[in-house]
C-alpha cells in the first residue's frame, strides 16, 4: 500500500483527534465534588467550638474585655481609617450579625444592640475550598487555620466568607500596634488575617484569650464531641442560633438568645 | 604595527590598574575573614550537632514552622530530655539572644536576607 503527502496528514490528523479524545473522556464522566457535605450527628474525637450567651453579653453592652485581650495577644493594630481596619472578634448590631433571623418585630432587647462576632470555623468553610495555596485550611479539630507563610494576599477568602471575619493587611500594621507582644508574630502588608481560636494558646493548654478575659461568663470553648463538656452541656440546655445557618457553612460558633 | 609603543605600554599600564587588588593583597597577607559569631552564654549545644546547624538550620525552620502551624506539634524533646517549643522568637532567639551578632552578623557576610522579620518580632524590637 502506498501512501502519498495528503493521505498521511489525513491519517495522522485522525490519529491526534482519536487520542485526545480518549483522554479527555474519563475527565468528562467524572461527577463533581459535591458541594456542601451534610452534617452526620456529633463527631468523634476533640471538635472545639464556641458558646456565647448573648444575653450575658449584653447586661454589660459597653464591654471591650476580650475585644481588647485579642488586640493584645495576637499584635492586632488599631488603624484610623476604618477602609483598612483589621478585626479579629467585633461587635455589630444585633440585625446585623443575624439578618436572618431579624425582623420588624423584633424585641427592644436585641434590636440594635450589640452582638459578638469572630470567625464561625465552619465545618464546611467556603474560605478553605478557595483559597489557591492552602494556606487556609481545616484542622482535623475543626480550627479553620491561617497559616501566614503561605498566604499570597489574593483575597478570595476574603470574598468567600460570607461573615465579613477576614481582614486584608492594606498597610504596614507595624506602626499601628500599640504596644507589639512579642510572643505572637505580627502580619505585613498583603496577607489576610482572621481569629485562630488562639492555637497557640490551645497548645498550652490554655483557654482562648476572649474566653480567659470575659468576666461575665458569656463564653464558653470546649470540645462538641465530648457529650459532657460545658459546651454540649448549654446546648443541650437552652435554644441556640447559628449565623446564617441557610448558607451550608456548619458555623462551630452558637448563639444562645 | 603604527603606534606599537603606545599601545603596548598602554596595555601594560592596563593590566597593572586592573591586578592592583591581587598584589595588594599578596602584600599584605590579607585573608577573607569569617564573621566573628557571638555564641550564647550559658548554653553549650544547639538544638542540633553545630556543623549540621550551620548547613541546614533554615530547613529546620522550615519543618518547624509547617509542624507547629500545620501539624499542630508544637513541642520536641532533645536527647537530654529537655522540651523545647518549635518556635523562631521563642526557641532559637531566646537562647541565641544577640540577633545582630549572630544571625545577622553571618547573613550579611552572606548577603542573606531573611524576610522572618516583617512579622516575627526581634527580641528587642525594632527591625533591622
Ligand atoms: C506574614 C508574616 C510572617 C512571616 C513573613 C513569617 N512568619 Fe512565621 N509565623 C507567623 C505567624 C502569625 C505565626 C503564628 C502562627 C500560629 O501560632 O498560629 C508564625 C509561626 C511560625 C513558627 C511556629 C511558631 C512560632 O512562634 O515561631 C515558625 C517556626 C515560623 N513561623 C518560622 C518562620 C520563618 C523561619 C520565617 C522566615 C523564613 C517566617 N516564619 C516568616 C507569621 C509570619
Ligand atoms: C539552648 C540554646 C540554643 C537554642 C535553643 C538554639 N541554639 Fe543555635 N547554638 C547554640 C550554641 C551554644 C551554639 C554553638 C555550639 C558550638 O559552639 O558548637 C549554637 C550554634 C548555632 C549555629 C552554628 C553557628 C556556627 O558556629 O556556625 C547556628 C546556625 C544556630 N545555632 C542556629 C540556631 C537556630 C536557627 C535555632 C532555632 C531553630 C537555634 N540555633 C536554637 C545554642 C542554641
Ligand atoms: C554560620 C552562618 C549563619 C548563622 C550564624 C545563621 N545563619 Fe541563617 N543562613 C545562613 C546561610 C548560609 C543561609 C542559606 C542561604 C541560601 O541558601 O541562600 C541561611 C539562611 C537562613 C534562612 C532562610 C532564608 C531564606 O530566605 O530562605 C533563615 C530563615 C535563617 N537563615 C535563619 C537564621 C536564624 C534565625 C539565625 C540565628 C538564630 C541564623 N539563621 C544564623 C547562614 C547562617
Amino acid at each position: 500500500m502506498t501512501v502519498d503527502r495528503r493521505g498521511f496528514f489525513k491519517l495522522a490528523g485522525l490519529g491526534a483527534l482519536g487520542l485526545a479524545g480518549a483522554r479527555s473522556l474519563p475527565v468528562l464522566g467524572n461527577p463533581l465534588p459535591s458541594p456542601s457535605p451534610p452534617e452526620s450527628g456529633p463527631p468523634s474525637g476533640v471538635r472545639w467550638g464556641m458558646v456565647v450567651d448573648l444575653r450575658a453579653c449584653l447586661h454589660d453592652e459597653g464591654c471591650q474585655d476580650c475585644i481588647l485581650a485579642c488586640d493584645h495577644a495576637h499584635n492586632i493594630p488599631q488603624l484610623p481609617d476604618r477602609k483598612h481596619e483589621v478585626k479579629w472578634i467585633w461587635k455589630d448590631p444585633y440585625e446585623e450579625v443575624f439578618p436572618m433571623q431579624a425582623h420588624e418585630y423584633l424585641e427592644d432587647a436585641l434590636r440594635g444592640h450589640p452582638a459578638l462576632a469572630f470567625c464561625n470555623h465552619c465545618n464546611n468553610p467556603p474560605c478553605v475550598r478557595v483559597c489557591p495555596t492552602k494556606a487556609t485550611f481545616r484542622r482535623e479539630d475543626g480550627l479553620v487555620m491561617m497559616d501566614w507563610h503561605r498566604c499570597i494576599g489574593c483575597r478570595y477568602c476574603i470574598a468567600a466568607c460570607p461573615y465579613g471575619s477576614r481582614s486584608f493587611n492594606w498597610v504596614d500594621p507595624r506602626p499601628y500596634i500599640e504596644k507589639i507582644d512579642p510572643e505572637f508574630p505580627t502580619r505585613t502588608r498583603g496577607v489576610v488575617e482572621k481569629c485562630n481560636f488562639c492555637d497557640e494558646r490551645l497548645a498550652r493548654n490554655e483557654q482562648p484569650a476572649c474566653v480567659a478575659a470575659c468576666r461575665n461568663g458569656a463564653m464558653t470553648f470546649g470540645n462538641l464531641a465530648d457529650p459532657t463538656s460545658t459546651v454540649r452541656l448549654l446546648l443541650k440546655s437552652r435554644y441556640s442560633i447559628r449565623r446564617k445557618p441557610a448558607l451550608g457553612t456548619h458555623p462551630e460558633v452558637f448563639y444562645l438568645v | 604595527m603604527y603606534d606599537g609603543g603606545k599601545i603596548i605600554t598602554g596595555l601594560l599600564v592596563f593590566l597593572i590598574l586592573v591586578t592592583v587588588p591581587v598584589w595588594f593583597n599578596a602584600a599584605t597577607h590579607a585573608q577573607a575573614r569569617a564573621p566573628q559569631l557571638k555564641l550564647p552564654e550559658g548554653a553549650t549545644a544547639c538544638v542540633e550537632p553545630t556543623a549540621e546547624m550551620r548547613a541546614t538550620h533554615m530547613e529546620l525552620l522550615n519543618r518547624w514552622r509547617n509542624a507547629a502551624v500545620r501539624s499542630d506539634e508544637r513541642f520536641f524533646t532533645m536527647p537530654d530530655g529537655k522540651v523545647y517549643e518549635k518556635s523562631l522568637s521563642l526557641t532559637c532567639l531566646k537562647c541565641h539572644d544577640n540577633k545582630e551578632e549572630f544571625c545577622d552578623r553571618c547573613h550579611n557576610y552572606l548577603a542573606v536576607s531573611p524576610y522572618c522579620w516583617d512579622c516575627h518580632v526581634e527580641p528587642k524590637g525594632g527591625r533591622s
